[in-house]
């Protein structure tokens, strides 16, 4: 039986490290060069706090690369596929609204994740800072820009409802967190002229369950590509 | 990056001892509030206490490098331009 903290530091742990992996997707691939640094930093500050997060579970190479995908605890906004430049927006648009709330609160409170959540909290303002600006650029850019971005908010919304399910051992008041996240995301959202989905899409506000290892199909093949190498050469040191 | 203008920006950061903005580096950007955004990761790593200043290139006037020499002509054959001969009085400090 794991100890609540281990699980706690597992499950945001896997979602800095999956959501770093897929921004290195990215890497060579951005739209412009500007914007390839961009995510990149974004996906650097992420992997250091997997980092930290995992070694506070265990060895962290092997819980990251030698955990199936059962194994993982991270939710499954973060595993999903790129797509085009507005779902990876989107994408991080959600999750950092979500993640500065949650260091947020970590960070005033009494835990171990503190010191982490201290450093983190400003990485994640400047995640959230980029997300929103290129959330408005897209909405209120053309009408292929609009309708990229509605589309991306409408195709990843399913997956919003499982961040705010409470983590063991994670000291957050997260019906308070579902309050704070929708308020912000409704603003941003109509800032930049889009509509948050509503209607039967809604209902789908519970879905994913990427905390109980649960993960969607791209997700296997993420990790076949991250952790092929160490499975390869089982023992390397580098 | 066809159909949208990314024009250039020329950067200026001080960093967070230093004295004054110097040029660092230009960059392409749609706004100034992006490329503030993309100088702050290009070139100061995000550390903190610096300040950086976006200009587009085109607000920027150069001096013609053709006009070099009547423009630039260094004033050392008239040396009553250079205060040089004065003694400093007792007394005056810090000067």
């Amino acid at each position: 039986m794991k100890e609540p903290a281990t699980s706690a530091a597992l499950a945001l742990g896997d979602d800095a490290l999956v959501l770093s992996h897929r921004l290195g997707e990215w890497a060579g691939h951005a739209p412009v060069l500007e914007e390839e640094v961009a995510l990149a930093n974004i996906a650097l500050d992420l992997l250091g706090q997997a980092r930290t997060l995992l070694s506070l579970a265990g060895d962290e190479d092997e819980l990251a690369f030698l955990r199936e995908e059962r194994q993982f605890r991270n939710v499954q906004l973060v595993e999903q596929p790129n797509g085009d430049f507005a779902h990876t927006i989107v994408r991080q648009l959600y999750f950092s609204l979500y993640q500065q709330s949650l260091y947020g609160q970590l960070a005033a409170g009494d835990s171990p994740f503190v010191p982490l959540a201290a450093k983190a909290v400003k990485e994640v303002t400047y995640h959230r800072d980029h997300a929103e600006h290129w959330i408005l650029r897209l909405g209120d850019g053309t009408a292929e820009s609009h309708a990229r971005a509605q589309t991306a908010l409408d195709a990843l919304w399913r997956f919003t409802g499982e961040l705010f399910q409470p983590v063991e051992g994670l000291p957050v008041d997260f019906d308070a967190l579902r309050d704070g996240w929708l308020a912000e995301v409704t603003a941003v959202v109509g800032r930049a002229t889009l509509t948050l989905p509503d209607g039967p899409r809604s209902g789908a506000w519970t879905a994913g369950a990427g905390r109980q290892g649960i993960h969607t199909e791209s997700f296997g093949r993420m990790l076949a590509e991250m952790q092929h190498l160490h499975r390869s050469h089982p023992g390397a040191t580098w | 990056m066809t159909s949208t203008e990314w024009p250039l920006w020329e950067v200026f950061v001080r960093s967070r001892r230093g004295l004054s903005h110097t040029h660092a580096g230009s960059l392409h950007a749609p706004d100034a509030e992006m490329a503030l955004r993309n100088a702050r990761d290009l070139y100061t790593r995000r550390s903190e206490g610096v300040s950086i200043w976006v200009v587009p290139s085109t607000a920027v006037t150069a001096s013609s490098p053709d006009e070099k020499d009547p423009f630039f002509e260094p004033a050392a054959d008239k040396p009553y331009r250079h205060p040089t001969f004065y003694d400093i009085p007792e007394g005056v400090r810090h000067l």
